[in-house]
């Protein structure tokens, strides 16, 4: 059986389908086995673990997620964004994240241009922006009441931001000007002056509004 | 549509044109072995794998090679998804992975397909997305290579039996191409702001006194072979929305940029092995048609307001994108959103920065199209270029049709087994997505998973099976695919969407190289001029344009129909 299978080879060899460097099948899974085996250790261990290591040694607190720390408390991530709800913050944008802001559940709506889900949604929170911010009479825009595609983005335009600034002046019983002065230093734009969109960091633009105004309740 | 828009969309593409030509010519370059100085990290892998270096393989034997050593890996990867709570890096004690589901996602990225039926940050633990979901992503990019080498070497070579070393080609694609773009883009990523850690996920107390657990992981090192592999698969279930995974305007930038970068760059690898650069550029040519002709729809799809939300302030100016912002980040806005799409399904990368289930029906039908088409627009790392060069041996053929001689294709005669196989390998693609989708839209196993109705949920299937088959992997993201029917269904679809294609086009690759070379005559259709640029473009329409569009017209076109008269569904 054997003799024959080689026989049957050597046939195949001379009239041109097959050439040595072919070899039998069987050793061709083992060499695809074997060669799993390395290049797994090789790409899928030493190459992460790494990057890791030199990741860790020279930016920690990048490679850990930039954290920010209050009073030995870890109060979120500067770049994941967090819910802020009330006319006393900044408000983030709709999150369908989760129950809203589930940095372990990421992802956006996918309610697709024509479904009356979404349009209900943005009809809901059109309603309760007029209904927090009774001054506020124009249109909202549309950053504030569209959900965004990780549910954790950390940022609002610079429109939004704009938007809220009576509601959050009054609030705090702060001048509109310091509140607007606020929003505009905290602006980020496009980077490298032409990359992306501006925007504003919605967690430090609130934690900058919390160090202006410490007594507030519900800062204790 | 802004003109700071175009600016970055131009800035894009002169950067690829400046970085493709020295990146093919080194591809050329270390794919002919004349570039050694990794010899020292492949010999060991040679000799403990027993691998002969320099014996090369019939297309038989290249095919058998590469189809054992994808089951192989497949079925590893498998195993440490099944077993992984008996692995280490699981520090948030995560189950082994349902085996339906387990079996869809090594499929998935064996094929570089990276459909993801789960949500990563709920289901895998670090050791599965580092051994298991990244090791794919450089491996099914090398073999991707690999394969297209292994036809330019069908292509260029005369009256040869092999085309090559299958595990040679893939160690050098991995090693010389893959790796160091990798480790420098890897750091890149971190000093934006990508997280690369072990850590079990972060408890929060935020402002407002809420609790919030941000996940964590070994993310940047994935992240950029993900990108650069065209593979997509997200490392968290927002992929390269999450902040976490694509932080700043300047890493979706690059990320965008290492997207298409090897696709176009094989082009030149391709003129340079056949000794034809002019056609290696005639391809780009046809390629950069069809990115900027996607693009420009997708953005202006995407940038107009939607006609059924009302008090809403959609305008575009410095202080908003405006335009439709459901399952869009503010710090890339439309423009980048739509570019991304367009980019990530030219290729068969499926990484996405924004939610195509949300865009607009137009918008969506874009990156739709593109996948249709075979994801050949600089495409899949390896699978882009030999995918569009079935197109042009078609191309080659119908020119031939039309004067009346035999077809040549740089020197060789164009017979009747090329273009069988060429069939076969166009003919597979759309029979795989409208058979399966047909049924999926007959059943309650197919209709149950919706998210939306009406004509949208045509399109959310149809996505389905279209992305699976050309291995994009990026999805209308409201199906759950995570049921026995999709999780198999969409599993063998990446399969046959990867090896059933693969073989016909090694077929090819074999049977041009046995050839002889003949001269040029005057009545060679020459495949190097603007002429055949547009006719290349032309087939690749009239072939896709003829095979879907009853199906896109009862999908996005009638949706986009439907919205403009304020129609919606619930």
């Amino acid at each position: 059986m054997t003799t024959m299978m080689t026989h049957h080879r050597d046939e195949e060899v001379r009239s041109g389908t097959r050439v040595p460097g072919d070899g039998p099948m069987s050793s061709v899974l083992l060499v695809a086995v074997r060669y799993t085996l390395i290049t797994t250790v090789l790409l899928g261990i030493v190459y992460p673990l790494a990057i890791t290591g030199i990741a860790h040694l020279a930016m920690p607190y990048k490679a850990d997620g930039q954290l920010i720390v209050r009073h030995g408390q870890v109060i979120g991530s500067a770049i994941i964004g967090q819910s802020f709800t009330g006319p006393r913050y900044f408000n983030s944008r709709p999150s369908a994240a989760g129950n809203g802001y589930d940095a372990a559940n990421s992802g956006g709506s996918n309610l697709g241009p024509t479904s009356q889900a979404l349009v209900s949604r943005v009809d809901a929170s059109v309603t309760d922006w007029h209904k927090i911010d009774p001054g506020a009479k124009g249109p909202v825009p549309v950053g504030l009441v569209t959900a965004s595609a990780s549910g954790v983005d950390p940022d609002i335009s610079p429109e939004g931001a704009y938007y809220q600034v009576p509601m959050v002046a009054a609030a705090r019983h702060l001048p509109e000007a310091t509140v607007r002065t606020l929003v505009r230093a905290h602006i980020q734009g496009r980077q490298l002056g032409f990359l992306g969109e501006p925007r504003v960091n919605v967690l430090e633009l609130n934690l900058a509004l919390d160090a202006l105004t410490p007594s507030a309740p519900g800062a204790h | 549509m802004t003109a700071n828009g175009w600016l970055q969309f131009l800035f894009f593409f002169a950067l690829l044109l400046l970085c493709m030509r020295p990146l093919g010519i080194y591809m050329a370059g270390v794919f002919s072995g004349k570039y050694r100085f990794f010899a020292w990290l492949e010999k060991p892998i040679y000799r403990i794998s027993g691998i002969h270096e320099d014996q090369e393989m019939s297309w038989r034997g290249y095919a058998a090679a590469m189809l054992l050593f994808s089951f192989a890996s497949l079925l590893l990867t498998y195993v440490i998804e099944r077993g992984q709570h008996f692995l280490p890096w699981n520090p948030q004690h995560l189950p082994g992975v349902e085996q339906f589901l387990a079996w869809n996602t090594a499929a998935s990225f064996t094929t570089n397909t990276n459909w993801q039926s789960y949500t990563p940050e709920t289901t895998m633990s670090y050791f599965t997305q580092m051994a298991g979901l990244a090791y794919h992503n450089f491996f099914s990019a090398a073999v991707g290579i690999a394969c297209a080498i292994a036809l330019i070497r069908g292509i260029a070579r005369r009256e040869s039996k092999t085309i090559g070393n299958f595990w040679v080609d893939s160690t050098r694609a991995c090693l010389y191409v893959l790796l160091p773009i990798c480790i420098a883009g890897a750091l890149f990523l971190v000093s934006q702001g990508c997280i690369q850690n072990l850590h079990p996920y972060t408890v929060a107390h935020t402002v407002q006194g809420q609790t919030q657990t941000i996940a964590q992981g070994p993310v940047a090192s994935q992240e950029i072979i993900k990108e650069l592999g065209t593979n997509g698969g997200g490392f968290f279930n927002a992929n390269s929305a999450h902040p976490f995974e694509n932080p700043t305007p300047l890493t979706n930038f690059t990320e965008m940029f290492l997207i298409v970068l090897i696709g176009a760059a094989l082009t030149v690898t391709l003129g340079r092995m056949t000794g034809s650069p002019g056609h290696g550029w005639a391809v780009f040519a046809c390629m950069s048609i069809l990115f900027a002709a996607g693009f420009t729809v997708a953005w202006w799809a995407e940038a107009q307001p939607s006609p059924v939300l009302h008090g809403v302030n959609q305008h575009a100016s410095w202080h908003q994108s405006g335009g439709n912002m459901e399952g869009k980040e503010t710090r890339f806005g439309v423009m980048n959103s739509a570019l991304f799409a367009t980019v990530t399904t030219d290729t068969s990368c499926g990484a996405v920065n924004s939610m195509h289930d949300s865009f607009m029906p137009l918008g969506g039908m874009v990156p739709l199209m593109n996948i249709m088409l075979g994801c050949i627009v600089f495409g899949g790392v390896g699978s882009g270029l030999y995918g569009i060069l079935i197109y042009v041996v078609l191309s080659v053929f119908i020119a031939g049709l039309m004067v009346g001689r035999t077809p040549e294709y740089l020197g060789k005669k164009i017979e009747s087994y090329d273009v069988k196989m060429t069939m076969l390998y166009l003919l597979i693609f759309p029979l795989a997505i409208l058979v399966l989708t047909a049924i999926s839209v007959l059943y309650p196993m197919g209709l149950g998973s919706l998210a939306n109705h009406g004509p949208h949920g045509l399109s959310e299937i149809l996505y389905a099976f279209a992305s699976t088959a050309a291995n994009n992997g990026s999805a209308f993201a409201g199906l759950n695919a995570n049921t026995h029917w999709y999780n198999a269904s969409l599993g063998f679809n990446m399969l046959g969407g990867r090896f059933l294609m693969m073989i016909p086009m090694l077929a090819l690759a074999g049977n041009l190289a046995r050839k002889k070379s003949i001269p040029p005559s005057p009545g060679t259709f020459p495949v190097n001029t603007a002429l055949f640029t547009v006719l290349l473009t032309g087939v690749i329409l009239i072939v896709g344009a003829l095979t879907f569009f009853p199906a896109l017209s009862l999908g996005p076109i009638l949706e986009h129909l439907l919205l403009q008269h304020g129609v919606l569904f619930s």
